[in-house]
């Protein structure tokens, strides 16, 4: 077997068994899940404590109108029992209450009510709207219309979907939605971003470990130095490939998981909380999801649409992106990695390389608003930023020239940096004690060019 | 044929000359002695033997021929800057370097048993590096760095962090392995140790060669003629009947015995001495005293020094 496949297997070998990697292969596709159903989950969370709201109403006009629900209880008072309540509301068990002073029509301000603790924005939404539901229908009553009811069921029932259809250039149509396209520049955006500079920096420590613990120079009796930085940016990369791969297995199947979960749930009982969950995962609109079937249909058609996002395509795109990004990161952070000789040294020298990597996560925020602007643009031609932006870009659908161009620039960058590094490299590992400079990373670099 | 040579070798770095047109000569199957004070330029020597490093012109050849890349398989090098993956079992690691260096796995397994048995450090296979104390981890490695039945084996200062009872050890090791044919060339500040093992050396200063050849030649070429003398009776005796080609440096009186170093002057013979004083006392010994390395290794460096400026 040949010295450098060895290199790589005893890279992939040793990281992919640490508990870290697992902790980490496990753990991501959990927080992903977890990010999509959580603000759903928390947001169905509602208060079960009952309560009990005493009501005096000095009109007399709105009896029984609010409606009691499983947790709140109005009692509509006689007059004769309000004495003294504003005391002792408390002690006859009552969580609140409320007073109706005048006709609300006249005065909507003249409902009030009062309670110690604090009055949740469920109850005051309850108590409103239903004051409201039944104003609105007294003063339709009061234009005495024939079928009242059914003219506004049916005008309840007019409502616009929106739909936005990409025209592909065969004429086809495919129905795609813009929030997802978004989250979807996100993601590749953050993902590419975060393996980058997460796996880099395990190159550069690689390197150091090696340098610290002075195994170097027994393996460069053996090998090129070359060909052990080489070996371990690729085994690196390898890992990371593997944890890449893993998420997205481990990820469809939770949500497969949840979906089966979900949808049995949906039609044994319905729940509304549980509609809620999946309102918060596709993070569009509620809306009117009160239906277990359009719960169901809401999901199918989330599924529908993350397939039309042509997922193979981008999945390739985003591997390339990710590699040429790595590889060009890695290679310098492995030069750096080379040079010194403690982490504490290595802030100063650490900092200008993940400067323009900082800074396309910013460039990419503002891709996201305008993909196609200039900003957008350029820097998705850098290669230092192409792979963050232009990932951010690609759900988007750039024109295909710009993404040859950013691609050929990012191959001949990498091929670039990988040379650069590798020289520096080669001197650096050998050198213990020596104060670094950027001088004299310099003069490293021209020397070892014998 | 020489088994390795060193022809006028240079190698420069950004702002000095660590090699000044070195030359070196081992001949096969002995033990060679690399020696000179820090920074004199025999790391880079040896790194460039290793192939770490290339010369910036001259050439290092090896049974004859110049290094090619797959002679590193026949390199067994153990540096003085040395270390092993903390994190790392031994054997995992053991194979690893083995492999490297071209062994098969099972050929390594194989191997590495047989060394692990002869060191009796078989428990330590599945400990991992980081839990070996360092005198532990010196003789894996060195353990790695012979595994592979090299030929030719580079020692930099081997016995640092070895206890003696180890570095006895090691040393029993090394000259078995010259025994079993391997050519072993090795550095060391330890001139006690030159004097035991080695055959033949080479002292760099200051990137250059200022002296090589077999060790029994220089030792004989730097002495002072001169010659002790272990006798009892009257040490005044001694000092009236030697001629004027001799010179008493000093006597010692040891135990009811006397020692004297006597330096011979123009061309004297040992027989000479002991026909002046044999009448006189009684001889226990006499012998001729050569310089020790350490002694050669001042003179030469600081005589360099002197001429150099």
């Amino acid at each position: 077997m040949s010295k450098i496949s060895l290199i790589i297997q005893r890279e992939y070998s040793t990281r992919v068994k640490k508990k870290s990697f697992i902790v980490m292969t496990i753990i991501g596709p959990i927080l992903f899940a977890a990010m999509m159903v959580l603000p759903g989950w928390f947001a169905s969370m509602e208060d079960t404590e009952e309560k009990n709201i005493a009501v005096i109403d000095e009109t007399g006009l709105y009896t029984n109108r609010i409606n009691s629900t499983e947790f709140l209880k109005f009692s509509w008072l006689k007059t004769e029992d309000t004495e003294g309540l504003a005391e002792n509301y408390r002690e006859e068990g009552y969580h609140a209450y409320l007073v109706i002073e005048d006709n609300l029509l006249k005065r909507p301000d003249a409902v009030k009510i009062y309670s110690e603790t604090q009055i949740t924005i469920d109850v005051k939404d309850h108590i409103s709207r239903s004051l409201e539901r039944y104003l609105e229908k007294e003063k339709l009553g009061s234009y005495q219309i024939d079928g009242l009811d059914n003219i506004i069921k049916e005008i309840n029932n007019v409502k616009i979907d929106l739909k936005t259809i990409k025209l592909a250039e065969d004429g086809s149509e495919k129905e795609s939605s813009t929030e997802l396209v978004m989250i979807a520049a996100i993601v590749f955006a953050m993902m590419i971003y975060m393996f980058v500079l997460v796996y880099g920096m395990q190159v550069m420590r690689g390197v150091m470990e090696e340098k610290v613990n002075r195994i170097v120079e027994v393996i460069v009796s053996s090998v090129k130095p070359f060909q052990l930085m080489m070996g371990k940016i690729i085994g690196i990369a390898l890992v990371a490939l593997t944890q890449f791969m893993l998420w997205i297995v481990l990820t469809i199947a939770i949500v497969g998981v949840l979906h089966t979960v979900f949808a049995a749930d949906v039609t044994s009982s319905g729940k509304a909380e549980q509609m809620q969950v999946m309102a918060g995962m596709d993070m569009q609109e509620a809306g009117d999801s009160n239906q277990a079937a359009a719960f169901a249909d809401g999901f199918n058609n989330i599924l529908d649409q993350v397939m039309s996002l042509n997922l193979v395509g981008s999945l390739l795109l985003f591997i390339f992106y990710f590699l040429g990004g790595y590889l060009l990161y890695a290679s310098l952070f492995a030069a750096l990695g080379a040079a010194l000789d403690n982490e504490a040294d290595s802030q100063q020298f650490v900092m200008p390389v993940m400067m323009p990597l900082i800074l396309s996560i910013y460039v990419a925020m503002a891709a996201f608003r305008n993909p196609a602007g200039d900003l957008a643009f350029w820097f998705s031609m850098i290669p230092f930023t192409s792979p963050v932006v232009m990932m951010a870009r690609i759900p988007f659908e750039p024109p295909v020239w710009q993404m040859a161009l950013s691609m050929t620039l990012l191959v001949a960058t990498f091929v670039f940096t990988t040379w650069f590094a590798g020289r520096i490299y080669r001197t650096g590992i050998l050198m213990y004690g020596k104060k670094v400079t950027y001088k004299e990373l310099w003069k490293w670099f021209r020397y070892s060019g014998r | 044929m020489m088994f390795l040579e060193a022809k006028q070798v240079v190698k420069k770095y950004a702002n000095h000359l660590a090699l000044d047109y070195v030359n070196m000569e081992v001949p096969e199957n002995s033990i060679y002695g690399l020696l000179g004070p820090n920074g004199a330029g025999k790391t880079t020597l040896i790194r460039i033997i290793n192939q770490i490093t290339g010369p910036d012109s001259g050439e290092i050849l090896l049974n004859g021929q110049a290094l090619r890349a797959d002679d590193v398989s026949r390199i067994g090098y153990l540096p003085e800057e040395r270390g092993l993956y903390k994190k790392m079992k031994v054997g995992e690691q053991a194979i690893y370097l083995a492999r490297m260096k071209g062994l098969t796995r099972n050929d390594a397994i194989k191997k590495l048993r047989y060394w692990f048995e002869k060191f009796e450090i078989q428990p330590w296979w599945d400990k991992k590096v980081e839990e070996l104390s360092k005198g532990m981890q010196q003789k894996i490695q060195f353990v790695v760095t012979v595994l592979h039945n090299p030929k030719l084996l580079i020692f930099d200062e081997p016995f640092s962090g070895f206890d003696p009872i180890n570095a006895n050890l090691l040393k029993q090791e090394i000259i078995k392995l010259k025994e079993e044919g391997a050519t072993i060339l090795f550095s060391t500040h330890n001139m006690g140790s030159v004097e035991e093992l080695c055959d033949h050396i080479t002292l760099i200063n200051k990137s250059k060669t200022i002296l090589n050849g077999p060790i029994d030649t220089i030792r004989q070429s730097y002495k002072d003629n001169l010659v002790k003398l272990e006798f009892a009776g009257d040490s005044n005796l001694i000092r009236q009947q030697l001629s004027n080609d001799f010179q008493v440096e000093n006597i010692e009186k040891t135990n009811g015995h006397h020692t004297a170093y006597v330096k011979m002057l123009n061309n004297a013979s040992i027989n000479q001495l002991l026909y002046s004083v044999i009448d006189d006392v009684k001889i226990y010994g006499l012998h001729e005293v050569l310089p020790t390395m350490n002694d050669i290794f001042i003179k030469v460096v600081e005589h360099s020094n002197q001429t150099g400026k």
